[in-house]
């Protein structure tokens, strides 16, 4: 049986998460890369409110494509988390636990993800098509005129993960790497 | 004889390809990744490729994107010098194309206006457009769709010819594995080497249009291309880095004459979304 978790996160599931394990994630989750990362950080920065409350909430770093009349959204894979590197000490300082995206994340992340114990997920990229199946619904809650960059709600069933980053620092690339290479 | 084609033909064209190479993965490609779930040996690896050809297989049949990042709208042009173009600019077509297929293919619209101010476009133009003039009255049109994640992973540098094919090969893997996970491995390798640096790139750019495990013709650059590809799997580095041994499916290698002086090479980096799709007019 894969490991079933849902939003908001509680501090037992965050902890129970390990390296390498495969999960799938029910419940909503929302979206967000470049841009609506930019906003938010300078929101805080001015001391204002955020449009969302990411208290024990997963941030999806997608940018979808637009969904064809009937669907709820379009293709949706990950994209490459390393460039939302710079803003996510600040996203996890708001109570943000958990990101899902593709890439491995630098030092200071790994350090602060272990900080605040929460995770680092990832999707496959590329498998678009195939997670826009795990879509059910999708609303767009904040920035919408950013596009496909805007912070949407997404309500998702069996949305498989990779867990890339656990709440002890443990990072599977480092670890997969090491096995495979001569 | 000038032979005449309307621009229209061509702006009707690059609507369709627009859509065909974003839903469609090269048989080519499927028939290399099908090949590597045999030969993977890191069970998550094997998992992950077999989700990768399910992926292509959903997207094919539900007429819909294989990934979200449909790219910027690469196009190499070539064209007869006895192809007259007529009733409008041609670019202009292109772009109407372009814009029409990203709009009615429902495929993500990625262009801004300048690379500092960041505007979206709108419409996925301006297409990055490649035009050779040839012998002959045809056009021949390739699009590949190219997404960010593995061009960000592009490099290019000068070497001496002193560096040889040693120096080309260490290079093409050093910047496969810089580049890591974040290409979306497997990857397909270009790489142009020759002795300007944008005639190089470019190769590095026209190699990933070659079909997937079609050697060079020329015996020297096909033994490269292998144990590049080789040096490259023993990375580690896996389908999506998770660890494994098909961390490249193929290695392009496009050589081109070079001055006294210099050698120049290019690697571009393609992921497993390998999308492209031709027409001739
Ligand atoms: S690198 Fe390729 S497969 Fe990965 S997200 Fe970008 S376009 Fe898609």
């Amino acid at each position: 049986m894969e490991k079933r978790i849902t939003t908001p996160l509680t501090e037992e599931t965050l902890r129970s998460l390990k390296a390498g394990e495969n999960l799938v994630i029910d419940g909503v989750i929302y979206t967000g890369r470049d841009a609506a990362h930019k906003r938010l950080v300078e929101t805080m920065d001015k001391g204002e409110p955020l449009p969302v409350d990411f208290t024990g909430q997963i941030i999806y770093y997608v940018g979808p494509c637009p969904a064809k009349p009937g669907h709820p959204i379009g293709s949706a894979g990950p994209t490459t988390s390393g460039r939302m590197d710079s803003y996510t000490p600040a996203m996890l300082n708001v109570g943000l636990k958990g990101m899902i995206g593709k890439g491995n994340r630098s030092a200071q992340v790994v350090e602060a993800i272990k900080e605040y114990g929460a995770v680092y997920l990832l999707a496959i990229g590329g498998a678009g098509a195939l997670l826009a199946k795990c879509v059910k619904k999708a609303e767009v809650v904040a920035y919408e005129e950013l596009g496909p960059e805007a912070i949407f709600r997404l309500e998702v069933e069996n949305f498989p993960v990779v867990v890339g980053v656990d709440t002890e620092g443990n990072d599977i690339y480092v670890e997969g790497r090491k096995a495979y290479a001569r | 004889m000038v032979r005449e084609i309307h621009v229209d033909r061509v702006k009707d064209v690059v609507r369709e390809l627009s859509i065909k190479a974003n839903y469609f993965l090269p048989q080519d490609v499927l028939k290399a990744l099908n090949k590597a779930i045999e030969t993977e040996e890191s069970p998550v690896g094997k998992e992950v490729l077999g989700l990768i050809v399910q992926n292509a297989a959903i997207a094919a049949e539900d007429e819909m994107p294989i990934c979200q990042d449909t790219g910027a709208a690469v196009i190499f042009l070539e064209v007869g010098q006895d192809i007259h173009f007529v009733g409008g600019s041609l670019v202009e077509a292109i772009n109407q194309g372009v814009s029409e297929g990203y709009q009615d293919g429902y495929l993500r619209k990625s262009m801004t206006d300048d690379p500092f101010l960041r505007k979206n476009t709108g419409n996925n133009t301006p297409a990055i457009i490649h035009t050779d003039i040839v012998e002959g009255d045809q056009v021949y049109l390739v699009l590949a769709p190219k997404g960010g994640g593995s061009e960000n992973m592009s490099a290019a540098r000068g070497l001496t010819p002193a560096d040889g094919m040693e120096g080309v090969k260490k290079f093409v893997v050093e910047t496969v594995d810089r580049a890591g996970s974040n290409p979306c491995p497997p990857i397909v390798v270009g790489v142009g080497v020759g002795s300007t640096i944008e005639k190089a790139v470019l190769l590095s750019k026209k190699a990933l249009i070659r079909p997937v495990g079609h050697p060079h013709p020329r015996e020297h650059i096909a033994e490269l291309e292998q144990s590049t590809l080789e040096a490259i799997n023993n990375l580690g580095i896996g389908p999506q880095g998770l660890g494994g041994r098909t961390t490249a499916l193929a290695v392009h290698i496009e050589p081109h004459s070079s001055h006294i002086a210099s050698l120049i090479a290019a690697v571009n980096i393609q992921c497993h979304a390998a999308r492209h799709a031709e027409a001739t007019l």
